[in-house]
């Protein structure tokens, strides 16, 4: 009893005034050990999961591995990056096809995704129903967009054809042919994709101030002169990762490939993009070594691609 | 009153009584601009609608382009699919694989974006969107490798594991932008209350980062339930997903486009009613960031 009273005081007396400076330095100190503390575990998970199996590709990627990754393989040093880089069977038409594939579809998908997030732009009855409708398609299985398509441009049975027919325009073998596959699959992306697009630039149309737009409206800019001087330049940001974003995507596109044309883009390699021709390096033919070679400029190649996007989006911004 | 009325005359008759050829003009544009919105909605709409129907059709309805959506419908192609059961055990799978992967990545990512969002720390936090960069086939040798040592290859495990590769910067990428848009006195004022800085999120923003968090979450579950290229290599006949599952059908079950339609229109519903019911959470976490650059 008698120990608690002379005690108690002894806290609240000399203690008190250096209280609040004490707290404050815990505060910083027990920041900074909790913010690394709050990002360890998803920091080490995805260390985890990237940063050895990138050094085991690298190192793959200098040997002749064949058949099984732990069989007795040699080192070969850039060998394989050499045999892809001259192969102008598999490797350079795989890059060309990889690029056409994302600079077309990416293309039309920005030019109708922007046409229609402007048509959007100003809320009317029933939008929540349109915009419900735009994020099906892109959440929707890839696998099951392929069969999807399948049946719709089956080349005798589908009613794209009977569509075309009716029409009275030819009839097209679409997946059918080793000249149209790619550009249908093309198209099949758009359909998918367009919707995201859509999505992301609206959302950075209505971040954008109303008052240039009116300025340049009490001016007598006409709508076109609105949107190309006024709006866009404002857009840009976003656009530009949307594009980037979209790009890496178009880029990796692998499943709606694989699901409508099979194992190495068909029976001509007609769909087969870098995404398509490492897989089967790896999975159908066990080409460890050249296959990490391959994966390894591919990688190479869209960091690229995104570093060089958002350059040009920052000087242009 | 008496000081507003005459205000209010001056700026609202004119408009309002004769309206302009101006505003007419701006009223008929406002038609074209409905009517051109809900005919590329039917454009998207149109080819799942097609799906839909051709789940209900016999197998002679499906490849008579004639049969358009008025047509009777049949069950057939469901009870087969009920029979062979394969679909159902895929998406039991998938949802099992699905729930724990998205549980997983968002106990691990919700705290890391929360400090990304908090503390700053960009450079960091970009350290691990590194992950969607990457062409995931350049790891699929290496983890192949990984876990068949661990005997682990056509587990659950493995495949909660690669699909949380997708899920954690993905709820990452989405919640750093929802934390930082959080206004940081409300954890100041709790903080000054004598909560610990774990406290102020545990108890401040975790609860005010809820929809965020079930937004990011939807999402992930979705990219979950459509992840095709990880459960192809890594799951194995008893661990199935959904997607694999549909294309094994199409390898041997080509002409059997009924069947197919109902498989798939079976794994597309799910989807659809997320779709439906939570439009406006899964536009704003779909666009998350992009705004920002």
């Amino acid at each position: 009893m008698s120990t608690t009273e002379v005690s108690r005081p002894a806290p609240s007396g000399p203690a008190a005034p250096r209280r609040p400076e004490r707290r404050q330095r815990t505060f910083e100190q027990s920041n900074r050990r909790l913010k690394w503390a709050m990002l360890a575990p998803a920091l080490l998970f995805v260390g985890a999961m990237i940063v050895f199996p990138l050094l085991f590709t690298l190192n793959l990627s200098l040997t002749d591995a064949f058949g099984a990754v732990n069989a007795k393989k040699g080192y070969v040093g850039f060998q394989n990056f050499l045999d892809a880089l001259e192969d102008s069977r598999r490797f350079w038409p795989a890059v060309r096809r990889t690029v056409v594939f994302t600079i077309g579809a990416v293309l039309i998908e920005t030019v109708l995704g922007l046409g229609l997030a402007m048509l959007m732009r100003k809320a009317f009855r029933g939008i929540r129903w349109v915009r419900t409708v735009l994020i099906i398609p892109l959440l929707t299985t890839p696998v099951a967009i392929g069969i999807l398509w399948l049946l719709i441009l089956d080349p005798t049975n589908g009613i794209a054809n009977h569509l075309l027919e009716t029409v009275g325009l030819p009839r097209q073998e679409f997946l059918g042919s080793v000249s149209q596959s790619l550009p249908t699959l093309m198209l099949i992306d758009v359909w998918q994709w367009t919707p995201m697009m859509t999505l992301l630039l609206l959302a950075g149309l209505s971040t954008l101030p109303d008052e240039p737009e009116e300025a340049a409206l009490v001016d007598g800019a006409n709508a076109w002169q609105r949107f190309r001087w006024v709006i866009l330049p404002m857009l840009t940001t976003t656009l530009v990762t949307a594009l980037v974003l979209r790009s890496v995507d178009a880029l990796k596109t692998f499943d709606i490939l694989y699901a409508t044309k099979g194992p190495g883009g068909g029976s001509n390699f007609e769909v087969e993009t870098l995404n398509v021709y490492s897989y089967g390096l790896t999975f159908d033919y066990q080409e460890y070594g050249l296959a990490s070679a391959v994966l390894v400029l591919f990688t190479l190649f869209i960091i690229g691609v995104v570093v060089l996007l958002r350059r040009r989006g920052r000087k242009s911004a | 009153m008496s000081a507003a009325a005459p205000v209010t005359p001056s700026t609202a008759a004119p408009v309002s009584r004769t309206p302009s050829p101006r505003a007419r003009r701006r009223r008929n544009w406002a038609w074209v601009r409905v009517v051109a919105v809900v005919a590329v909605s039917l454009i998207f709409a149109l080819p799942l609608i097609w799906m839909f129907a051709a789940a209900f059709k016999t197998n002679v309805q499906v490849t008579n382009p004639d049969v358009g959506l008025i047509f009777r419908p049949t069950l057939d192609n469901f009870r087969a699919i009920i029979d062979d059961g394969a679909v159902f055990t895929s998406m039991k799978n998938s949802l099992i694989v699905g729930v724990i992967s998205t549980v997983l990545s968002a106990v691990i990512a919700v705290p890391a974006a929360w400090a990304v969002g908090r503390f700053r720390m960009h450079r960091t936090g970009s350290l691990i969107l590194v992950a969607r960069i990457i062409p995931a086939i350049s790891l699929l040798v290496p983890w192949y490798y990984l876990f068949a040592q661990a005997g682990l290859v056509g587990s659950y495990t493995v495949l909660v594991l690669s699909h949380m590769f997708v899920s954690v910067p993905l709820i990452l990428w989405i919640m750093i932008g929802f934390f930082e848009g959080l206004p940081v006195e409300l954890e100041e004022a709790a903080r000054t209350d004598g909560l610990s800085a774990f406290g102020a999120f545990w108890r401040i923003s975790l609860p005010l980062a809820a929809p965020g968090t079930a937004t990011a979450a939807l999402l992930a579950f979705v990219f979950s339930w459509n992840n095709f290229m990880f459960a192809l290599i890594f799951a194995d006949e008893d661990t199935q997903t959904v997607p694999v599952t549909l294309f094994n059908f199409i390898s041997y079950a080509s002409t059997d486009w009924g069947g197919l339609m109902a498989a798939a229109t079976l794994i597309t519903v799910p989807v659809v009613a997320v779709a439906v019911l939570g439009q406006k959470y899964l536009v704003a976490g779909l666009t998350a960031g992009a705004t920002k650059g």
